[in-house]
């Protein structure tokens, strides 16, 4: 029961990082909550779709079926948290304006939503579907009896929810004014994390070049199996030993999302926010 | 063109160290344990790891030094590719059933 839990909170953990990480980015939006569980909920489905076909993605295209899955599951959160965060940087500024100027929330109706709710979709989808492999693998082995299965799996989720919930509250205590500027900073550093991620399974695939295989060890000082450094190697792709493919991508992603904000959301924000606020009223 | 002699070294240095792989390298789940734990491999080449799930539970082959993870169903064979590595000892472990360790030892 309790190695079924630990494993079972593993899995839910990252994906209630980001979830709670995505909540917190879009708090104050009207309908957030039908987005975001309506993320959840396609991402549950999904993950016992993806679990049945287990064996034909990972004997897919030559064996590397589940690597090219799990990239490109990665890359498309990428680039949704990517977009959400172009999108923040360009209308952000002009909505707290209004917002300060109305004292409500205003016109966020149209914020794009879906991106988010894909992110948390595809998170859910993936993690979702090893839990499932997992459990499935044990009611199969038949080890410890189907009530303690259930019951292992019920606390891991419910501990894996609890970080998620911790972590939004966390965040939500931040004054809204500055909660902005830091969830946008999480979210890129996420899709960097992500993006690393991706590189590791092309790398699995040998799809990429590893350019070093282990540039750095840190895992003296933090390991990835530690608790903490799950959580850090979810929110900010934290990784004790990365390749140097890794750290390309995850630099790169930075570069691309970083100078994409910087452009299309320009530097001369309040002047900017205020001349796209008098035009649209006019 | 100046760039030529540079790109060539870059595409002859990675097609070498992939020529250089040799055959496969097996490891099998059975009863809980890797068969063999300890994996002498090559260093400095790209190496292919067969790894063979005998169990009747899933598996999740893992390796945080390399960062590999793959799940192995009940049964299945997976492969994964590693390096090439300097020389040293890489731990990989089942990930759904944590105790369960081994090493790649480069030489």
């Amino acid at each position: 029961m309790l190695p079924t839990a630990i494993i079972v909170f593993r899995e839910i953990l990252e994906a209630a990082l980001i979830v709670g990480v995505v909540l917190a980015a879009s708090r104050g939006v009207p309908g957030r909550g039908v987005w975001v569980f309506g993320g959840i909920l396609s991402g549950v489905l999904g993950a016992m779709v993806v679990a049945a076909g287990a064996g034909t993605i990972a004997g897919a295209v030559d064996g590397i079926g589940q690597e090219l899955f799990d990239a490109a599951i990665l890359f498309a959160a990428v680039a949704m948290l990517g977009w959400h965060n172009i999108w923040m940087t360009r209308h952000g500024r002009e909505m707290a304006s209004a917002a300060n100027r109305l004292g409500t929330a205003v016109r966020t109706g149209a914020r794009p939503l879906w991106a988010l709710a894909i992110v948390v979709g595809l998170a859910v989808l993936r993690e979702g579907s090893e839990v499932v492999l997992f459990l499935y693998g044990i009611a199969l082995a038949g080890a410890g009896g189907p009530a303690a299965m259930a019951v292992g799996g019920v606390i891991g989720l419910f501990a894996g929810v609890a970080a998620g919930a911790a972590i939004y509250l966390g965040l939500v205590s931040i004054p809204l004014r500055h909660l902005f500027a830091v969830t946008s900073w999480l979210v890129l550093l996420l899709a960097a994390g992500m993006a690393s991620q991706g590189a590791a399974f092309l790398l699995q695939a040998d799809l990429l070049p590893p350019l070093g295989s282990n540039l750095w060890d840190t895992s003296f000082l933090l390991s990835e199996e530690s608790l903490l450094g799950r959580v850090l190697h979810t929110l900010i792709g934290y990784t004790a030993q990365p390749a140097g493919i890794q750290l390309v991508f995850y630099l790169a992603t930075l570069l691309v999302i970083g100078c994409l904000m910087r452009l299309v959301g320009g530097s001369t924000a309040p002047a900017r926010a205020d001349s796209a606020h008098s035009q649209r009223s006019a | 063109m100046r760039f030529f002699p540079f790109t060539a070294f870059l595409v002859l240095a990675y097609s070498a160290s992939a020529l250089a792989q040799g055959a496969p390298v097996t490891i099998v789940l059975r009863d809980h344990q890797f068969i063999p734990s300890e994996v002498p491999i090559p260093a400095g080449v790209q190496v292919q790891l067969l790894v063979r799930n005998e169990q009747n539970t899933t598996a999740e082959f893992e390796s945080t030094s390399l960062h590999r993870e793959k799940v192995v169903p009940a049964g299945g064979q997976i492969t994964v590719f590693v390096g090439p590595l300097s020389p040293g000892s890489y731990e990989f472990f089942d990930d759904f059933h944590g105790e369960t360790r081994g090493h790649l030892v480069a030489k």
